[in-house]
Formats: structure tokens, sequence, C-alpha cells
């Protein structure tokens, strides 16, 4: 029961970084139908500029949150402008955006090889607030690492203001109708621009977000933007386009996840990520929440 | 700049061919995207080396059988893959040949017996210049009559409209199907030649990243045309070993370069027309035709003058 209710904490606290990644795939694809490969560095880069706004600027760790938030929304949304919004003037299929996010993936990955080297970085506990210093937080049998409690909350906020944001504002709105019906609600004089290019900015600031916070709890390196495959696996497995599939998918492929290497091994992790991702296209492939895919033939 | 410098690369992009020319069938012509043929490259390179390597074949025989079983183990995955995913729409085929090729990583990482994550050194190298270039002309004479042929047809007829192909009588599954499986065995034979030339085989070699240069190099060459695939082969494989000087700088420029062609020439370099000796030559009679026509109107132009 004990080790149990460990591997739970341990899922949901990986879970909600897979979470804040997810919500940027699911974001875009709900508006544009592509899958933005190239998210996954701009969380990396949010890492990056994390960690330096951290060491470098000499900022407290709030601001180098929020900078390192900042700069990967700015970059999100130029990465649309420069490489995406030509293709959509064309209207080109769906395979060009995705291999264009491919060759924009490459490009940026080993721009920070080249130039800043393929070796990782710790985060500095000495600069973290104080309440990550100190030992695990322990209740009876339970160890918390305190970096966990901080993610979580931090995500789980975050998750939460977005949210509130989709559902209950104006702008939020206008997302929600332009993934319904783009043209129908250009008709309606929603600018399908702004929308976009609001889209690629909260989903770059999350991923800024949850780039620094995975680096937190592991470390800053350039082959991040591999490993956040799996918040894509997540986004599919819980309906692409779908936020709250985003959420739930996340979570319970990071349980899943921890519960295979607590109790099967480590190596069979990856192994059941990538036979979920294939089950649930096989079975479902709108996931479980997503909306069925109509078929626009 | 040596000879067998040289004679290296050609065989790198030779080998890389074969499994373009496969993936430019299913891309270029049927309209599939896959992002896991590196899973298919795997196979046929582990399932080639255990052929050459484990059954103790005569060398003669050893190297044939090696590359025989490699596409035909590629293939019957690939049919099993087939059968699973190929109804599903747009992207999400993508993204499940995708897991495919992850999940055949992943599967190889932990299999002791082909030497797991750390790879599987000491292979014999059977593979020379002169097999690559038989291979590769046999190849592209095979991609070339199945896209002149009925099946060819079809698959361009899935590509351009599924559903009116299938309206029209056309099996489209079974077109799919085709596609998929030429390719993947075409994959498989790429494996297979790779294992046996660089004698080393581990399972990141053919990880996502390796499926998606396959692809970048049948869009980069044009989709729908065999000799863009050859063209798109050339230069990409070329162009990092052209910037190997800037190391670390070249796959930055070849990300660039991606975006660009992407952006700006999104038919690619061949933009689906073919090159052949045939077209060429239409090409210069059109052009004499033109200027024997101007020679007469001059000429004519001159008489009413007079």
């Amino acid at each position: 029961m004990d080790q149990f209710l460990q591997q739970l904490v341990n899922g949901l606290s990986i879970g909600v970084i897979y979470a804040l990644m997810a919500v940027g795939y699911s974001l875009v694809y709900s508006i544009m139908n592509f899958s933005n490969f190239a998210h996954g560095s701009v969380i990396m880069l949010g890492a990056y500029f994390g960690f330096y706004a951290l060491t470098k600027l000499g900022v407290p760790f709030y601001v180098a949150f929020f900078i390192a938030a900042m700069a990967t929304a700015t970059i999100a949304v130029i990465l649309e402008r420069l490489a995406y919004k030509p293709l959509r003037d064309r209207r080109a299929p769906f395979l060009y955006f995705i291999i264009t996010a491919m060759g924009a993936s490459i490009f940026i990955d080993n721009s920070v090889i080249a130039t800043i080297g393929p070796t990782p970085k710790t985060f500095p506990t000495e600069l973290l607030p104080t309440f990550f210093q100190g030992d695990p937080l322990e209740w009876g049998a339970l160890t918390v690492g305190r970096v966990d409690i901080a993610i979580f909350l931090v995500a789980a906020t975050c998750l939460a203001l977005l949210m509130i944001f989709i559902d209950f504002t104006k702008l939020g709105k206008a997302i929600q109708a332009t993934a319904y019906n783009m043209k129908a609600s250009a008709l309606m004089g929603i600018n399908p621009n702004f929308v976009i290019i609001l889209v690629f900015a909260i989903g770059g600031g999350l991923a800024g977000m949850a780039g620094v916070l995975y680096g937190m709890k592991y470390q800053v390196f350039p082959q991040m933007s591999a490993i956040t495959l799996k918040s894509f696996i997540a986004a599919v497995f819980g309906g692409l386009g779908s936020l709250p599939g985003a959420l739930l998918g996340s979570v319970l492929l990071a349980l899943i996840e921890t519960f295979v290497s607590g109790y099967l091994s480590t190596q069979y992790r990856d192994l059941f990520a990538f036979i979920i991702l294939i089950g649930m296209l096989v079975v479902r492939p709108s996931g479980i929440m997503g909306k069925d895919a109509e078929d626009k033939a | 700049m040596g000879m067998e410098y040289i004679q290296g690369i050609a065989i790198l992009i030779g080998i890389n061919l074969i499994a373009v020319l496969g993936l430019s069938i299913l891309t270029g012509f049927t309209g599939l995207f896959s992002f896991g043929h590196g899973g298919f490259m795997a196979i046929g390179a582990y399932i080639s080396a255990i052929v050459s390597t484990r059954l103790g074949l005569p060398a003669p025989i050893a190297f044939p059988a090696a590359i025989l079983a490699g596409a035909l183990a590629a293939g019957l995955v690939s049919v099993f893959i087939g059968k699973l995913t190929l109804n599903l729409k747009g992207d999400y085929f993508c993204i499940a040949t995708m897991g495919f090729g992850e999940a055949t990583r992943v599967i190889l990482n932990n299999v002791d017996y082909v030497g797991g994550a750390r790879g599987w050194a000491n292979l014999p190298q059977f593979t020379t210049w002169w097999i690559v270039l038989v291979l590769d002309v046999a190849i592209v004479l095979l991609a070339w009559n199945i896209i002149n042929s009925r099946h060819g047809r079809n698959m361009v007829a899935v590509r351009e409209e599924e559903l009116a192909a299938q309206m029209a009588g056309v099996n489209t599954f079974r077109s799919k199907m085709t596609a998929l499986i030429v390719s993947a065995a075409l994959a498989g034979i790429a494996g297979a030649l790779m294992a046996n030339y660089i004698q080393f085989i581990r399972p990141t070699m053919f990880n996502m990243a390796k499926s998606t240069d396959l692809t970048i190099m049948v869009i980069f060459g044009g989709l729908g045309s065999i000799s863009g695939s050859i063209v798109g082969t050339i230069l990409l494989v070329s162009l990092p070993e052209v910037f190997r000087n800037f190391a670390q700088w070249r796959l930055v420029i070849y990300g660039l370069a991606v975006i660009i062609i992407m952006v700006g020439r999104p038919q690619g370099i061949m933009g689906g027309v073919e090159m052949t000796p045939a077209g060429i030559r239409k090409i210069f009679a059109a052009r004499r035709a033109k200027a024997k026509l101007e020679a007469e109107l001059k000429a004519a132009e001159q008489g009413d003058a007079a």
C-alpha cells in the first residue's frame, strides 16, 4: 500500500508536467489540425531560458520563471509567423506543416547543441526559493520531494487558470469557436490570425514553464525535446484537440508509466507508452475525450 | 578527400536511396506519410545481422540470404502494421507509424541476444560499391515499373481522391497495402545493406530522426517523382558531408534547409516532374523547334519587307 501511494504521488508529479506540455500540442491541433513537433524544442528552450535567467541574470526564481514563459511564448509566435503562416496562406496540406515543424525542431535543437553544448545542466538549489531547499517531506512511509510539491502546485494553478481562461473569457470562447469552425467564426468577426497567434503564445508560455519545471526535477539538456514526445503521446491518448483530454491523458499516461517502472521494470516504461499510443489509435483514434474524427472526403 | 572517402559517401547515398525509393512510392505516389520507416530499416538490419553471423552459413550464401531475410521480415511486419493502421485518416496514420518505429527501437534496446542498447559490433562487411550500384539500378527500374503499372495508377488515384477511387472500383486498401509492403521491404533491404556495410548497428541509429530524414529526402526531391527522390537523396546525404568542417552546425543548416524548402518551394526540387532521357530530349527538341520557327518568322518578315 505504501509503495502504491508513493508511485501515485510520483506519477502525479510527472503527470502535471506532461499536462503542461500536452496542452500546447492540443491547443495548436484544435485550431490548425496538425501536430506541432517543434513544441518539444520550445519546451527545451524554456528550460534554458529559466536556467540562464536564474544563474546569469541573477534574478529571483519567480522572475526567471516568468522570463522563461515570456521568451518561449515569443519564440512560438515567431515560429508561427515565419514558418507556418506562409504554409497557411497557401493552404498547404497538413504534412507540410509537420515536416516544417520537424525541420524547426532539428534547427532549434542543434543550434542549442552547437552554441551551448550537449552537457546537461543542473538548476543550482541554492538559488531556488527557500521552500525548495532542505530534505524531502515525509508523511509516514511516504516521501515527497519538495520540488515535486512545488511542481504540482505551480502546474495545477497554471492549468486551472488556463481552463478558466478558455471557458469563461471572451478570448477563450473565440479560441473554442475557431477550433469548432474557423470559417464560420471568421464570418462572425473573430480574426483567425489573432486566435492562432494567441494559441501559439499560450502554448509557448506553458511550454516555457513546463521546461523550467522539468529541468528542476531532472536536468536541462538539448535532448529534452525528444523526451517531450511522451507528452505528445499523452495528448493523442486523451484526444488531440481536447484540453480536458490532454490533462486526463497526461495524468493517466504518467501513472501507467510510474506503475510499470515501479512494479515491472523501468525498461518497459517507454514500450508501454508506445503500445498505448498504437493501441489507442487502433481502437479509438480520436482518443479518450476527443470528438470523433469526421471524414472530410 | 581520398577516393575511399568519396566512395563511402556514394555507398551511403546508394543505401539510403533504396529506402527513399520505397518511401517515395508510399508517400509520393500513394499519399501516405510515415515516420516509422526507421523501424523497418531496423528490422532489416537486425534480421540480416542474425542471418549473416549466427546461422553459420558459408559466405557466398550468407549475404544474399541476409538481404532477402531482412526484406522479408520487414515486409511481413508491415502487413501486420498495415492491417492495424492503414484505415486511419491523415496524420493519425503518421502518428501510428511513429509509434511503431519507436516501439521497435525500444524493444531492440531490451533484447540482449542482439546486443541491446549498447549495439552489435563486428558484423561482416559484405556490402560493396558494386552491389549497391546494381541493387540501386534494379530498384529504380522496379519502382519505375510499379508506378507505370495498373497498381501504380491505382496508388496515384488513392493519393488524389481516395473516395472517388473507391467509387471507381479501386480496392484502395489493397493499393495502400501494396505500397506499404514494397516500401517496408525496400527499407528492410537498406537496413540489411547498412548493417553489413558499417559493421555496427544499434537501436538509436533507427530512431524517429532517421525516419524523418527519409521522409524529408522524398519531400525535398519532390513528391510523386522518382528522379526527384534520387536528386533529394544525393543532395541531403552529401549535404552534411560537405559541411563536415562545421561539425556542430551542419544539422542546424539541414534543419534550416528543410524549413526553407517547405516554405519556399513546397513542390520540392523536381516538383512532381520526372527527369527521363526522353523528357530531356523533348526539352531540347522543343527548343530547336522554337528556334526554327523564330528563324522562319524572321525570314518571312524580311520577305514581306522586301
